[in-house]
């Protein structure tokens, strides 16, 4: 409570969801965050439909021709100050698609990402334990 | 010193800083119930205190090419006329014979502000589906407005013609609250449905229906705006069903009305959470010729005395 914009931050870190054209396994795992079994709401955790609400981007899918300029623009309109959190082995490096025509390479050359959470998918377990690393780095 | 008492009575008691505080614990309550029924555990108590504080403190963007003045007068006109009503309410039930502590009239255009500010904010902000959003609170206002007008008049027929809340009031404490009649339990059921509406809650959320339009007007708020458009929508929370109270429920001067006040919240948690959402043309529909007909069926009871 020392900092009362960090302590805001923390408790209530809304989420949008970035799917720069992943597979939607992760997707689908993101959603399983708000079924009553996990119940990210305990920690305010709440996910939001417009990019100006939120302050933390879940982005999943491995950067494309296509998708990096959409990506870009949806962190650039984000207000600031919004984490990036990488779910899943794509959003680590270019996982299996690494020789593909259209991918630009790995997210850390274009976005500032503040926790990588590898797995395909990984597990809500894992995701969980991945924001809470974030927040605790703040 | 009369003007630091109406200053005090409009800034912080009954004003805008108790209703802010009071209303931020009701949103708790309705996130709170909402997880219960889904089976969850839901968020700490002071979840909408931290939600407010951080939403303070980030950056607030204005939309390139919006009209920044009307973008930014959008949230302010909600918590303008909300701690006015406040005090409104407050006085007429425990200061019911002063010189003037408004009427249904006044009532009816403090009302009106918050969508309008809901409107002027969703289409200065120059987004396709905050338009489409504020296009669609303008249409649910004219639908509820019909059947809320009606219900009304059956209150003032009540309480022997008088529009004045301080009569009403007295009414009400020397031959009981009007609920107890058929046409108080029909005002009581369309005044209901009609916070709903104007709380924008399931059934009536087309306006902001988040799976479709991402949350309407709100789309390209941030920050500051954001943080007040949610502070006039937690207002409203816990000033309608004291509205609601005072004009049908004989008044919240005594220990009672608590128990009251967490029923009639409990009931509109419950209504938003065992409902599907109403297309807009339905959500016409269902108060124009539904509620509008139930409402002057009421009507006719009150005019014989029943």
């Amino acid at each position: 409570m020392a900092n009362p914009k960090l302590w805001g931050l923390k408790k209530s870190p809304w989420v949008f969801h970035v799917a720069a054209a992943s597979c939607n396994n992760c997707d689908i795992e993101i959603l399983d965050l708000i079924t009553p079994h996990w119940d990210i709401e305990r920690f305010g955790i709440v996910l939001v439909g417009s990019p100006r609400h939120a302050d933390a981007l879940l982005v999943t899918g491995v950067l494309n021709r296509k998708s990096l300029p959409r990506v870009l623009r949806v962190y650039e309109q984000t207000p600031k100050p919004c984490l990036v959190i990488g779910i899943g082995t794509c959003t680590c490096h270019t996982h299996m698609f690494e020789r593909s025509y259209n991918v630009v390479g790995p997210y850390n050359k274009y976005l500032p990402v503040d926790v990588y959470i590898p797995g395909c998918p990984p597990k809500p377990e894992a995701m969980i334990m991945g924001v809470v690393k974030a927040l605790k780095r703040l | 010193m009369d003007i630091v008492r109406i200053l005090f009575s409009y800034i912080i008691f009954p004003g805008f800083i108790f209703s802010a505080i009071v209303g931020l614990f009701l949103t708790w309550i309705d996130r709170k119930v909402t997880a219960r029924i889904h089976w969850r555990v839901g968020p700490p108590w002071f979840q909408p205190y931290a939600d407010f504080l951080k939403l303070l403190l980030k950056e607030t963007i204005i939309p390139e090419g919006s009209s920044k003045t009307l973008f930014l007068l959008g949230p302010l006109l909600g918590i303008i006329s909300m701690s006015i009503l406040a005090v409104m309410l407050f006085s007429m039930n425990f200061n019911p014979t002063s010189s003037f502590v408004g009427d249904v009239i006044v009532i009816v255009y403090l009302l009106a502000l918050p969508p309008i500010g809901i409107i002027i904010g969703g289409s200065s902000s120059r987004n396709t589906l905050a338009s489409v959003g504020a296009s669609r609170e303008m249409t649910q206002y004219f639908a509820y407005e019909l059947p809320f007008l009606i219900s009304l008049v059956i209150i003032i027929l009540k309480a022997g013609g008088s529009i004045k809340f301080g009569e009403i009031v007295l009414a009400q404490q020397a031959q009981g609250p009007f609920l107890y009649s058929i046409s108080g339990v029909i005002a009581a059921v369309v005044i209901l449905l009609c916070i709903q509406a104007k709380l924008s809650f399931v059934p009536f959320d087309s306006p902001e229906a988040e799976q479709e339009i991402m949350c309407g007007p709100y789309i390209e708020y941030s920050g500051v705006a954001l943080a007040i458009f949610k502070l006039a929508r937690a207002m409203m929370l816990f000033l309608l069903p004291l509205f609601l109270i005072s004009l049908l429920w004989g008044g919240f001067a005594d220990w009672w009305a608590i128990p009251k006040f967490l029923l009639i919240i409990v009931l509109i948690v419950l209504i938003k959470n065992t409902n599907p959402r109403l297309r807009i043309d339905q959500a016409l529909k269902s108060f124009w010729i539904g509620l509008g007909m139930l409402s002057i069926i009421g009507l006719v009871l009150a005019f014989y005395g029943l």
